[in-house]
Order: structure tokens, then sequence, then C-alpha cells
């Protein structure tokens, strides 16, 4: 009777020391700390007080009336709206082209495969720096050849109507190589007898073979493209610390760069964990739109 | 194809001129700015500021490069990166491999509770947490220290999804074999468990790597000293310096930071895009 007693207790202690810390850490680091933020969201709360007042929600009400708050959401939203479609739709492009290009000169498309990649590797904020010389308004690369054409020299940096697109321009070059290897991907699983089939149903041309097949079968990779390359989006802060501090007059703020100006800067607490609840709720929104609609519309095989 | 439809053969041929004409025209759009920063790192002053615009230098200034090594610790800065990033991914394999095997491998009470909320943890990005790991570390008094850059990242969500989708796949009988030959489950997670999984443990290191090394949030806020910042975080402390700007020098600092992680993932482009990608499980 003692032995199986003791052997459940070993394997108990055994769970115990392969699961125990990490559940400690996870708990520490992710989940408690979750807890905080939404509670700390209700408070006044600054860095150094001696106690805590809740204030309901008049941290979010001060967040969506104030200007500067909505404006931080505003452009967020337009760098998404701008940055995800043009990404998606490029890196489709490009991983179709190449898909294709691995048949007749496979060597050309791993080399290109490899270019359209290098941003995703790259430190992000080494080449915002690189981007900034290039996009300077008078020595800038760019502008120069504009103005060769005899184009306007647009200032890219202190327009206040450009710089979320300019942003958003550089989301794009990060962002489509990324993309372009998930597409590989799901291209790769695309039985070859569906366009075999396809053919004999006289489908005949590039384009509607893309409509016909490779269009539905990637539903489900587009899908999970667009959910990433979002949430990707909603998080842009690299660009945003290195080339614009948000600026100029808040015209490139966004929601984790208003997060960390308000919470580490300025030590606002309870604003910035408001600002911290808001960012999350649309980054759970998205992965709970991709549930709902991998549930009814997608076709998935 | 093309020999089936002889007539269709120009068509064909045309569409494919012109398809790879324009993937070398976006190619070279998105390689631009690493062949002008490169450019310019080697360009002396006086051609960085004209009208002329070429790409090869007329005198190589190597002297940008030796400028940027000496206006601020640069090989500080790479060392911080290597110290950090080594140092989380240390933690972050002692920490979830053992997790994810008794997840995939054992039955204990709770399994299925504390898979519940692995999953639920990878809906979190790291900055919703940021606040109170902050305030957690200014408390213990370890900011701007590398505990504060390592410490928060020992535990990854991501890594456990990782590592336990893998170890599920792996057979039973395996493990039961090596628990008849009298291994303890120590011994399983570290001699035969984590080398099966070496696949998902490149893809997971260079994923790892890669976010850590680029990462600017968490250096911005939880550092303030020079000598402890990390690659991205010294590249700034560098454009604000006087010499900043100096476009040749900056730009051969900012070379020297992108050129690990470059080299890397043309060394090695499978593993590289395999475990990039393998982020974008993360959602």
């Amino acid at each position: 009777m003692m032995a199986p007693i003791s052997r459940a207790w070993r394997e108990g202690l055994t769970d115990l020391y392969l699961v125990g810390p990490t559940v400690l850490v996870l708990a520490a680091l992710v989940f408690v700390p979750v807890l905080i933020v939404f509670v700390l969201s209700f408070t006044d709360y600054q860095l150094g007080d001696r106690s805590v007042t809740f204030v309901g929600f008049d941290q979010y009400v001060a967040l969506f009336t104030d200007p500067i708050g909505r404006r931080a959401i505003t452009n967020t939203l337009i760098y998404v709206a701008v940055m995800v479609p043009s990404s998606i739709l490029l890196a489709l492009l490009v991983a179709t082209r190449l898909h294709g290009m691995a048949q007749w000169s496979p060597g050309l498309s791993r080399f290109l495969r490899a270019a359209y990649f290098l941003p995703v590797a790259a430190t992000l904020v080494a080449m915002a720096l690189a981007w900034q010389m290039m996009l300077h308004p008078s020595i800038g690369i760019v502008n120069m050849t504009l103005v060769r054409l005899g184009l306007p020299a647009p200032a890219w940096f202190s327009d206040r109507g450009l710089v979320i697109y300019t942003l958003a321009l550089i989301g794009i070059w990060q962002t489509i190589g990324y993309n372009m290897v998930l597409f590989l991907a799901g291209l790769a699983v695309i039985p070859r007898h569906l366009y075999d089939a396809a053919e004999v149903d006289g489908v005949s041309s590039a384009w509607s073979r893309f409509w016909t097949v490779t269009w539905p079968m990637l539903g489900p990779t587009t899908l999970f493209v667009a959910v990433i390359t979002a949430t990707a989006g909603f998080r842009v802060f690299e660009t945003v610390a290195a080339l614009t501090g948000g600026g100029p007059a808040f015209a490139s703020d966004t929601l984790v760069y208003a997060l960390y100006r308000e919470g580490f800067v300025y030590f606002k607490v309870g604003y910035a964990s408001a600002i911290t609840v808001v960012f999350f709720v649309f980054v759970a929104l998205l992965t709970f739109i991709q549930y709902g609609l991998l549930q009814k519309r997608v076709h998935y095989r | 194809m093309s020999g089936r439809f002889p007539r269709r053969l120009p068509r064909h041929l045309t569409g494919r001129i012109l398809g790879t004409a324009l993937l070398l025209l976006g190619a070279l759009v998105v390689l631009a700015p690493f062949l002008w920063m490169l450019s310019v790192s080697l360009k002396p002053a006086d051609e960085i500021f004209t009208s002329d615009v070429h790409l090869i230098p007329n005198r190589i200034a190597w002297e940008n490069y030796v400028t940027a090594v000496t206006t601020v610790p640069l090989g500080r800065f790479l060392l911080n990166g290597v110290i950090v990033c080594g140092g989380i991914l240390v933690f972050q394999i002692l920490f979830t491999v053992p997790c994810a095997y008794a997840l995939a491998q054992r039955s204990f009470p709770g399994r299925s509770l504390l898979f519940g909320c692995v999953l639920a943890g990878l809906l979190v990005p790291f900055h919703v947490t940021a606040i109170p790991i902050f305030i957690g570390l200014a408390k213990l008094r370890l900011l701007d220290s590398y505990t504060a850059l390592i410490l928060p990242f020992i535990g990854s969500v991501f890594g456990i999804f990782l590592f336990r989708q893998f170890f599920a796949r792996l057979p039973t009988a395996l493990f039961d074999a090596a628990r008849v030959d009298g291994l303890s489950e120590a011994a399983i997670v570290w001699r035969i468990a984590l080398p099966l999984a070496w696949p998902a443990a490149t893809a997971f290191a260079v994923f790892s790597v890669t976010a850590h090394w680029n990462d600017l949030f968490w250096p911005l806020v939880a550092t303030t000293s020079p000598e402890i910042a990390t690659p991205p975080r010294g590249i700034l402390y560098f454009r604000d310096e006087e010499a900043g700007t100096d476009l040749g020098p900056l730009m051969a600092g900012a070379t020297l930071v992108t050129a690990p992680l470059v080299i890397l993932f043309l060394l090695a482009q499978r593993t590289f895009m395999r475990g990039v990608a393998s982020g974008g499980l993360r959602g």
C-alpha cells in the first residue's frame, strides 16, 4: 500500500519541478502584470506616489476626449490601414511570382527571396536612420532625384499631413519579406492537381488560374498574414521613436509611443495604463476576428 | 508547360520577362537603403554633401568606421547585445523546455488549464506588461542593469508553445523506453527531448535573438546608462552626439549594428526564414 503512494508523490514532485518554476515566472511576468495594468488604468497613480486613488473611467475619458490622445489612436489606425493592405498585396505579388520562378530559375528565385527578406533580419532602428538619410528634404537621394525629374520635393518627416504615411511606407518595406515567406509556405502546399483540374476545365490564363485556384486556397494564409501584419502595425514604435518622436505636433504619435511617453517619460502611470488597455483591446480584437472568420467563411482543407 | 502549347509561348515569355523585370526593380527598391547606407558609410564628407549622386565612392573613406567605433563605445554596444540576447535565450531554454515537455508527454492535474494559459499568454504583447514590470524592477532597485534587460523575458510563452507542439508529435513509447532504462525525467528533458527538438530550438533561437537584438522599446524604458545600451539604443546615442550629424560615421555605425544579424541571415537563410516566420504563430 505504501509503494504506490510514494510513487505518486514522486511523480507529483517531478511534475512540480518541471512545471513549477515556469508557472511562477509566467505568473510574475505575464498574468499578474496584465491584471495590474487593468487595475492601474482605473487609478490616477503616478510613479513615486505613496497612495493610489481610484478614478473610475476618468483616464479612458481623458484619452478619448484629449485631442492628443485621439490623435495617437487615429494615427495608429491610419498607419495600420495603409500599411497592412499594401504590404499584403505586394507580398502576395512577389510570392506568386517567386513561386513560379522557382521552377524555371531556382537560383534567381532564391536570390530575390533573400533580397526581399533582408529588411526583416536587419535592425530596424539602424535602417530607420538609413531611411532618414535617403528621405532628407534637401540632400537625400530621393528628393534629389525627384527635383531632377522636375517633381516637388516633399518634407517626408516634417510635413504634418505626410509623416504618418512616410512611416507606413517604411513599415511596408519592413514587412513585405516576412509576409512573402508566409505566402510562399501557403503556396507550397496547394496541390498541383488543382491547377491541372482547372486547366481541364478551361482555365488557362495565369490571371484566371490565380482567381479560381490560388486565391481561394490561400484564404487561411491571407487571413493569418493579415492578422499578424495588423498586430505588428498596432505595435509600431521603433521608427516613431528613432525618427519623429511622435512629431511634428503629435502628427506621428501612435499608441505604443504615447504609452512610452506618458508612462516612462512623464511617469503618468494611470493614464499610460489606460493607453495600454486600449492597445491591448485592439490587438485582442484582431485575434478574435481571426477565429470568427476561420469558423465561418474561409475555405479550409 | 511551354512544349504543349507552342502558340502561347511568346505571350508567356513576355509575361515572364515583364514580371521578372518588375521583381528585380522591386528588389532594388527594397535593397536601396542597405546599398545607400553602405555607400555613404564609405564616402568622405565632401562626397556625401554633393548634388552629384553616385553609389561607388571615388575615394573609400575607411576612417568613417574608425570615427564610429571611437566616438561612442560601439564595440561595447555590440557586446551588450550579445550578453543580453545570450542571457535571455539561455534562461528561456532553461524555463520553457521542461515545462513544454511536461505539457506534451506527462499528465498532471491542471495540465489543460496551464496549456490554456499558455495559449492566452500568446495574445499578450510585451508592451502590455511593461508598466507593472517597470514598477516592480524600480521597487527592487534593479532598473538600468543587465538584469533589467534580461529578467522580463526569461519565460517565453511562445517558446513553451513551440516546444510543446514539437514534443507532442514525438512518440510516447520513446520516452517510456528511456524511463525503463532508468533515466530521470530531468535527464530525459535535456539528453533526449531537447536534442530531438533541435529544429524547433534553432527556429526559436533565431526568433528570440532577432526580436531582442532589434528591440528598442525595452532598452529605452529600462536603461539610462550608455554602458549597458544594446545596439539599437546605442546607435541612437551616436545620432544624438555632436558627431552624429556626420552622416558618414553614422552610417558606418548603422552598418556595424545591422551587420551581425544580416550576416547570420545570409549564412543560414532557411533556418532564419523558418525561425522568423515561426514567430508569426504568436499572432
